[in-house]
């Protein structure tokens, strides 16, 4: 239970981190909360550690109407009590909330969470959720993927050996939209067997125009799922959101782990679809009042 | 040019008392904490972030020290279950206030989470405002993340109340 020994660097400047990050083996440190029971459990064992945390100007969140954009060394708590962020995008504290415990939010990223990509992530979740992208940079320069380019598999992503995530921009929730986050597991804080947010947006004459779901801990990589067809052109006091959750059963392929079996997973989807969808569409009502 | 290194001198203040410690750079902070400076009342459980024993106040905030490299906290401030209790004008020691409500509430048995749960409660109390009626909600959030095996959680969140109250009685 101790990490594999390896070499460590902690440069003061993106340069500097990007010419460390050209050597073979090299890996970015940023909160660690993933990385380091990964190490000590020697599931990974890189050659040298790159801490991107004496680095200067990543810590910030920048809001603007179009949407937040959040620095690779923001902590999942500071996001959480960011209102700003959350005024122009709700999901952000309402999933950063079910991140863990206090103490794992003081100290991980949501970045970093978002770089795992790992499926079980409430952050992963949030970011395909609200079409999010994030700016990758690599000695040629600074590009930003969306996030259906971003996910390759579990705990894998498109980016280059030798890159960093440096940001990640949530586009603003649109006008009369409403949002939920829901999630169940066996304890508060623990990973969870299944968890839900949800986008609901109203038309003008306050009718359902517009459904999107995405799950954690379902699938492999992060999905983005349209219920729209299930309850489009219902007043909004009149949706089905039963109707929703079952189709939104018929779309997602969850898996059976230690945890739960997939039909058990798949029942979830359905449960904490028609729930969040209730609470989003309540939201959204008030919203376009 | 980036110093890139397999051991290191690092200085941090632990408890308000400055200390050096020369340190592999793979230590955990967990460790450098019992073996490197001797302070074993930091617990040692999972070694993998899940049970929460290990954990510590750094820079204000209550992180895992497990989850930490000891060369992280290079310049840091770092506070331990050592650090909570404070010395009363004859020379003794004053219990804080979440270590007397643990005492007062029977929230240990055997002991081996107690200083996590500490550590979490007291800088969770310490950073709100205690004017402030302290929710279930609140309490558990502050605990969750701490895994105790002896006594079960009522007495423990029991005592987080405890000591709030009493912190909200010296604050007044």
């Amino acid at each position: 239970m101790k990490p594999a020994p390896f070499r460590y660097a902690d440069p003061s400047s993106l340069g500097e981190a990007l010419a460390v990050l050209s050597d073979e083996g090299a890996k970015v440190l940023a909160g660690g909360q993933s990385l380091l029971p990964l190490l000590s459990m020697r599931l990974a064992a890189p050659a040298t550690l790159v801490d991107i945390n004496r680095i200067p100007g990543l810590d910030a969140v920048e809001v603007t109407a179009d949407g937040v954009t959040v620095g690779a060394l923001v902590r999942h708590d500071a996001l959480l009590r960011h209102e700003g962020a959350s005024a122009v995008q709700p999901l952000l504290a309402r999933a950063t909330a079910n991140v863990a415990h206090p103490a794992i939010r003081n100290r991980g990223t949501t970045v970093g969470s978002i770089a795992h990509a790992d499926p079980s992530g409430e952050m992963t979740s949030v970011f395909a959720l609200t079409d999010g992208s994030v700016t990758v940079a690599t000695t040629a320069g600074s590009e930003v993927v969306g996030w259906r380019d971003f996910f390759v598999g579990p705990l894998e992503t498109s980016i280059p050996a030798g890159a960093v995530v440096t940001a990640a921009t949530f586009p603003a929730l649109p006008p009369r939209s409403g949002t939920a986050f829901a999630e169940v597991a066996r304890r508060k804080g623990d990973y969870a067997v299944c968890g839900a947010g949800v986008v609901v947006t109203l038309s003008e004459d306050r009718r359902v125009e517009r459904v999107l779901a995405s799950y954690v801990s379902v699938g492999l990589t992060p999905e983005v799922h349209d219920l729209t067809e299930a309850v489009a052109g219902s007043p909004v006091e009149k949706a089905d959101w039963a109707a929703a959750g079952a189709l939104a059963r018929t779309l997602v392929d969850p898996d059976t782990d230690i945890h739960a079996s997939a039909d058990y997973r798949r029942l979830l989807v359905g449960v904490l679809t028609e729930r969040t969808l209730a609470d989003a569409a309540a939201e959204a009502a008030g919203r376009a009042a | 040019m980036t110093s890139i290194d397999t051991e290191r001198t690092i200085t941090v203040t632990v408890n308000g008392v400055p200390r050096e410690a020369t340190v592999p750079v793979r230590r955990l902070l967990s460790d450098a904490l019992r073996h490197d400076l001797g302070l074993t009342g930091t617990h040692v459980g999972c070694e993998h972030g899940v049970c929460g024993a290990c954990t510590v106040v750094v820079d204000g905030a209550p992180v895992r020290s497990c989850l930490m490299l000891a060369v992280q906290v290079d310049g840091a401030e770092v506070r331990t279950v050592e650090g909570l209790a404070r010395e009363d004008h004859q020379g003794g020691q004053v219990l804080h206030p979440v270590q007397e409500a643990f005492r007062e509430c029977h929230a240990l048995q055997c002991g081996f989470c107690t200083p996590g749960f500490l550590m979490t409660i007291a800088a969770g109390l310490e950073a709100r405002d205690n004017a402030e009626e302290l929710t279930e909600d609140e309490v558990e959030d502050m605990v969750g993340g701490n895994l105790c095996r002896c006594t079960g959680y009522a007495n423990i969140k029991k005592a987080v109340h405890h000591a709030a109250a009493a912190m909200k009685d010296a604050d007044a």
